[in-house]
């Protein structure tokens, strides 16, 4: 083998296959938590000014250990994804040193040529976003464990929806290609059904957005108060 | 047709290369390197040095051509070869860009003329298949099946460009390697190193330094013999499973 060091977990990892299966993982991984927060976030739909979310807060609060358990596996996903998507990056900045003068794309879809811009302002707004209605410190009326006002409050700022509203633009084109990408490097791909899971991949990107974007729309619009 | 070439111009692999513009008269039924021939020919004449660019056998079927055609590895025309393509798919006053092949895996050796030798390391490392040594054994006593073996004639259809490389943002030499990989290995003939032939192949892509698939599909659509993602997948399931399950080598090597 041409770069054996005698460990095949080594080998496997730092290998090209091995980190995109890396990065595979941990999107597919990611995405699991995606769809499940928005479906804590959907509950602000329910007429009932937050009971029902409050509720679905407090039972998240209620098993200290399961949910630091669950927040430090994120971050470790988080981190992995991250580091491994840096490490590609600059071996296929490497890979070709020389830019073309000119160059026109016959098939790359925007969204799959942008997977290194998506990815670093969806990284940047986490961040913002955890301060804003995690632990309050970007929140002008931070009331902890009431969650549908903390949100109905924070979006009331246009200013502060349009933000998320971009990031969750940003979430649905990585998901867009993302997804695809996923069953592609772990090898599903056969004419059967490659044309029905790359649309698959964009519907649900396109889902999971709009399901995003309709909280700070609502909010915006008076329908949550 | 008069038509406006911007070429790259580069002396030699450590020249830092640039554009130059070229006025020139061409012909509708000309090919595209003969419109070059024609060009180099009036450049020689004028004393200046031709530009240097890859062709061999001018049929669509050796790998040696390649230039990238305003940002396109072959040109505008789907499934063709530099070689194949033809002055006829451009208009009179039209701009033409052209450029090597360009990543680090293949230096360029100059002007347009670059060093694919990347992809005969890759071939060397894995892209065999063992056979005995003696008589010929009878033909067809291996059974193959029609539809693995119908797969592993669209792979055996590279002809190792490097246009996916080309095309690829990342430089990427997955649908060559995959391609190699799976040609081989869809077969009885190749089931012998189907392990070993993905995981040194895959290696010895990375050592080259070739850059990792995004999965963009950039490189099907640039392939002149169209072959498709489904053998970078097909590759990732091989060295995959192979890293997991393949055996160390033991000392000694087989009955004897």
């Amino acid at each position: 083998m041409a770069s054996s060091c005698g460990c095949w977990v080594r080998d496997f990892l730092c290998s090209s296959i091995g980190r995109k299966t890396v990065m595979a993982a941990t999107g597919l991984a990611l995405f699991g938590f995606i769809v499940g927060h928005l479906a804590g976030n959907l509950q602000a739909f329910i007429p009932d000014h937050g009971a029902t979310m409050k509720q679905y807060a407090d039972m998240l609060h209620s098993k200290p250990a399961l949910l630091w358990g669950a927040r430090i596996g994120l971050l470790v996903l988080l981190l992995v994804h991250v580091v491994t998507a840096v490490s590609l990056a600059i071996a296929n900045r490497a890979a070709r040193p020389v830019p073309y003068q000119a160059k026109a794309w016959r098939e790359a879809s925007y969204a799959s040529r942008t997977m290194m811009v998506s990815g670093p302002l969806i990284l940047f707004y986490v961040v913002y976003h955890l301060l804003h209605f995690t632990t309050g410190h970007a929140h002008p009326d931070f009331q902890a464990g009431d969650p549908y006002r903390n949100l109905v409050i924070g979006f009331s700022n246009p200013l502060v929806a349009i933000v998320y509203i971009a990031a969750m633009a940003m979430l649905t084109a990585h998901l867009a290609h993302g997804l695809w990408s996923v069953a592609q490097t772990l090898g599903i791909n056969h004419p059967k059904y490659t044309a029905t899971l790359r649309r698959l991949s964009v519907l649900i990107a396109l889902l999971i957005g709009a399901g995003y974007i309709s909280v700070p729309v609502a909010v915006l619009a008076r329908i949550l108060k | 047709m008069k038509i406006t070439l911007h070429v790259w111009r580069q002396k030699g692999p450590s020249d830092a290369g640039r554009m130059a513009t070229y006025h020139h008269e061409a012909h509708a039924d000309m090919s595209f390197l003969e419109m070059l021939d024609t060009l180099n020919e009036g450049l020689t004449l004028k004393g200046e040095e031709p530009v240097a660019f890859d062709s061999d056998c001018r049929e669509g079927i050796c790998g040696m051509c390649g230039i990238v055609i305003n940002g396109i590895p072959h040109g505008p025309r789907k499934s063709t070869t530099t070689c194949q393509l033809h002055m006829r798919e451009f208009k009179d006053g039209d701009h033409i860009t052209l450029e090597p092949f360009r990543a680090a895996a293949f230096p360029i050796v100059r002007d347009l003329a670059v060093d694919r030798a990347a992809f005969d390391r890759v071939i060397q490392d894995g892209g065999f298949v063992s056979v005995n040594t003696g008589s010929c054994q009878d033909a067809n006593c291996i059974p193959v099946p029609k539809k693995a073996s119908d797969l592993a004639m669209d792979a055996a259809q590279c002809i190792g460009c490097g246009a996916c490389v080309a095309s690829c943002p990342n430089a990427s030499a997955m649908l060559f390697v995959s391609a190699k990989v799976s040609h081989l290995g869809l077969l009885p003939q190749g089931q012998p190193e189907r392990g070993d032939r993905a995981l040194r192949m895959v290696h010895r892509m990375d050592a080259e330094g070739f850059g990792n698939c995004t999965n963009t599909r950039e490189c099907e659509a640039s392939c002149p013999k169209d072959i498709g993602v489904e053998f970078i997948a097909r590759m990732n399931r091989d060295f995959t499973l192979s890293s997991a399950l393949e055996r160390q080598e033991k000392a000694g090597g087989g009955g004897g």
